[in-house]
């Protein structure tokens, strides 16, 4: 019988997640490092539809469903944060986002 | 052919991922998104999550990318500059990062058994009708917490945007 090894599926969101972390940690653009979290949730999201496949249930499809709105209410609140941030300091670089740093 | 269609739409949404981290412009990382999203609705399909693939594109490739293009062509701030602790990330960061890799896909490999296979069409139950008999059964009070939650993320993000906050 074809068919895939379910093992490559959680591997390959394993990968997203650690992609997602690194560019979590690597970028210094604070839309890149929110697209970063994206990312995670998107490899997160993966996993949970595997593992519906494997158990046979729509449970993970339910979840997927929830972190898709969840994810959607953080970038609308997100993005509108930077706008705030970009209009009162002209930059997007989080190195130079430090006010309550001391 | 299920391999042939797995092993595509991995490596799109692997190098998709690489490059939202390589590419200094956040435009070119939103596009390598926008890719990674679609390359997943694919498996998403393989896995028979109809419903789940369908809302990936048009809720995040469509709506939640939309929104991120939209705020980057706004601010329209150009490239940005690493910082010296960047250069210690890629030295150091990579091998780690591979480390921590090779130790999940180790457990994976070790905790679930082996012979496992995804074949396309075995799993049906994943269509709007299914996964909407759970969502407004066994699922109803997180269904409506979540609408609250939503309405309290609009308001907020109509008062954060047009509010001065110093």
């Amino acid at each position: 019988m074809s068919g895939v090894p379910l093992n490559w599926y959680l591997i390959l969101s394993a990968i997203l997640f650690c992609l997602g972390i690194a560019g979590f940690l690597y970028r210094r653009n604070i839309i890149t490092i929110f697209m970063s979290i994206e990312l995670m949730l998107n490899g997160v999201n993966l996993s949970f539809v595997t593992f519906s496949y494997k158990f046979k249930q729509v449970d993970g499809h339910i979840f997927t469903f929830f972190v898709m709105v969840v994810a959607a209410a953080e970038a609308a609140v997100g993005l509108a944060i930077i706008l705030t941030v970009f209009k009162n300091r002209q930059t997007l670089q989080v190195d130079d986002i430090n006010s309550m740093k001391n | 052919m299920d391999a042939f269609l797995f092993l595509t739409f991995a490596a799109i949404a692997v190098v998709c991922g690489i490059n939202i981290i390589v590419q200094t412009h956040p435009i070119s990382s939103a596009l390598s998104l926008v890719g990674v999203m679609g390359a997943l609705a694919v498996l998403y399909l393989m896995l028979g999550a109809e419903f789940i693939a369908a809302a990936q594109m048009i809720v995040y490739a469509g709506a939640i990318m939309v929104l991120f293009v939209f705020v980057i062509m706004v601010l329209n701030a150009g490239g940005e500059r690493l910082t010296k602790r960047s250069a210690y990330v890629r030295i150091f960061g990579v091998p780690l990062m591979a480390m921590f890799l090779g130790l999940i896909a180790f457990v994976i490999q070790a905790a679930l058994p082996r012979g496992e296979m995804v074949t396309f069409g075995a799993f049906t139950r994943g269509g709007p009708a299914d996964v909407g008999r759970a969502l407004f059964t066994q699922y109803l009070l997180p269904f409506e917490v979540v609408s609250v939650l939503i309405l309290i993320a609009l308001i907020g993000a109509i008062v954060l945007a047009r509010k001065e906050i110093d």
